[in-house]
């Protein structure tokens, strides 16, 4: 199977600093993969470069190609046309993803007009409208109808990352990008947040990059991960075996340091 | 003998809802002490309340057996002596203009403690596990761990008897949170500790004892040990299922 993401010897450099250096991974369609760092590690930028959303100031090098177009380098033309089409990215923050003074409904509207239109169909107000409530379902959000009408700000963390997710969705990327999307939110939400991703990609044959700095929520989510420090990666493999069995040194760290608090959990504190 | 005692408080902000409902609790000389609760438990609220940041509606707050005058500023000012605090943010509570020489003294001169400022700076910045020419250089200097570090120097530097912690390893990276929680401990050991997190890992590591908040009532205390190995109330089950674990070895 080719790979829907290869990234090859990506270099990421500011005039005087070098982000991201010697960095190559791939991803196959429908695969889930799980980008570990803690802050400074230069997972969040990665994901930038994917989606070719870089800062103007910083300078990439490499090869980052995604569903068979070269990102690096492409006009912005050329970028446009590949989110929403192969990639879509849900971030930390919904609160700050999403326009606070526009209804919840209208926000997921927009992808999906954009998208109706890409594929020659209907896009009257009925339509679009059909789509954007089979979407809300699609993500579980309780109460649909109500929520439809409802903003930003009068409804909870975590169903604010459901109509993120729902407007990620309403392009029918081929590539979906999650960068920490329940570190925001409650432990109780955050389980149900990771529950739905999972099935969610799962279920329409999505591939899946996932970056987090939680150990174990990587480690619920992704069946291959990548450890990333000071903008080199340091491990990768499979998920339970770089989780359970780790190799190098800052990686077997982290492990210790996860396991430290799931053993205080057990009462082994 | 308790040190902070909470007798059925309640609080609200304006004419809102109860963020707080009949709270009570003691904190007993030497105790550690860890608050848990989601967004919108009143963990928060009731924090401020015991710095002294705003005053129960209903209740009381005894410390060291006697009320805690919020608005009494010569109270305050001898509260202040015996209760710091650490917050969660490394980055926005040291003043970046400052050295960390006048940041770590400061408790000293707005508390008009008397004696050499200088080197009680350098005892309590050793003893949190960082080296004295810290305190000639600047907040910017330093990694968020090594912040932390100075905001507990800070806070113990006056010799408090008890230590209010606000989240105060939420922002660390994973394997600097380790180290600074285990410096929490160190310090619990020599004082009182309120630790008030959302994250229950953390307080299982570092409290002997453990109040679980949601929507602004205790819904369970006790030793922790006991509590995790046998939740009573619905929420604290529901709490520690959710929290993702490490994987097993195949």
């Amino acid at each position: 199977m080719s790979d829907l993401l290869t990234v090859r010897d990506l270099r990421l450099s500011t005039p005087d600093k070098v982000l991201v250096q010697d960095l190559s991974f791939s991803i196959a369609a429908g695969e889930r993969f799980g980008l570990i760092g803690e802050s400074g590690s230069g997972k969040s930028l990665t994901s930038l470069a994917v989606t070719g959303l870089l800062a103007p100031g910083l300078r990439a090098e490499g090869s980052v190609e995604l569903a068979g177009t070269q990102v690096i380098g492409a006009p912005e033309r050329r970028l446009v046309g590949l989110r929403g089409n192969a990639v879509a990215t849900v971030f930390q923050e919904p609160l700050t993803a999403l326009d606070p003074l526009m209804p919840l409904g209208r926000q997921i509207a927009g992808p999906v007009r954009r998208r109706l239109k890409r594929e020659g169909a209907e896009t009257s107000g009925a339509a679009v409208r059909a789509e954007v409530m089979a979407l809300l379902e699609q993500v579980r959000m309780p109460d649909p109808a109500r929520l439809i009408g409802a903003y930003p700000h009068e409804v909870s963390g975590g169903q604010r990352q459901r109509v993120a997710i729902a407007m990620a969705l309403a392009c029918r990327p081929r590539l979906l990008i999650a960068d920490e999307p329940t570190t925001a939110l409650d432990v109780t939400t955050q389980a149900e947040i990771v529950r739905l991703i999972t099935s969610l990609v799962d279920e329409l044959g999505i591939a899946l990059l996932f970056i987090s700095h939680d150990l174990a929520v990587v480690g619920q989510v992704a069946e291959r991960v990548m450890v990333m420090r000071h903008g080199r990666a340091v491990e990768s493999g499979p998920a339970l075996q770089v989780l359970t069995q780790p190799q190098d040194d800052y990686t077997r760290n982290l492990v210790a340091a996860a396991r430290r608090f799931d053993a205080a959990l057990e009462g082994q504190g | 003998m308790s040190l902070m005692t909470v007798e059925n408080v309640g609080f609200s902000y304006g004419t809102g809802r109860k963020v707080l409902e009949d709270i009570s609790f003691s904190v007993p000389k030497g105790a550690n002490v860890g608050l848990v609760g989601e967004s919108g438990s009143g963990k928060s609220t009731l924090l401020r309340l015991l710095l002294g940041l705003d005053s129960p509606q209903s209740g009381r707050i005894l410390f060291d057996g006697a009320p805690l005058q919020a608005r009494d500023r010569a109270y305050m000012r001898g509260y202040r002596k015996r209760v710091q605090a650490v917050f969660q943010d490394p980055y926005s509570s040291l003043n970046p203009a400052h050295r960390i020489r006048r940041i770590v003294t400061e408790p000293l001169r707005s508390l008009k403690v008397p004696g050499d400022h200088l080197a009680m700076a350098r005892e309590a910045i050793t003893s949190v596990g960082l080296t004295e020419d810290t305190l000639e250089r600047f907040p910017h200097q330093f990694s968020g761990g090594q912040r932390q570090r100075i905001a507990i120097a800070r806070a113990i530097v006056a010799r408090p008897e008890l230590v209010l912690a606000d989240e105060a390893v939420s922002a660390l990276d994973l394997s600097t949170r380790v180290r600074v929680v285990d410096l929490f401990r160190e310090i619990s050991e020599r004082m009182t500790m309120i630790f008030v997190s959302h994250d229950m890992g953390v307080v299982a590591a570092l409290c002997d004892q453990l109040i679980v908040l949601d929507r602004g009532r205790i819904v369970e205390a006790g030793e922790t040990a006991a509590i995790l190995r046998d939740p009573q109330h619905s929420y604290t089950k529901s709490l520690l299922a959710s929290i993702p674990r490490m994987p097993e070895g195949a």
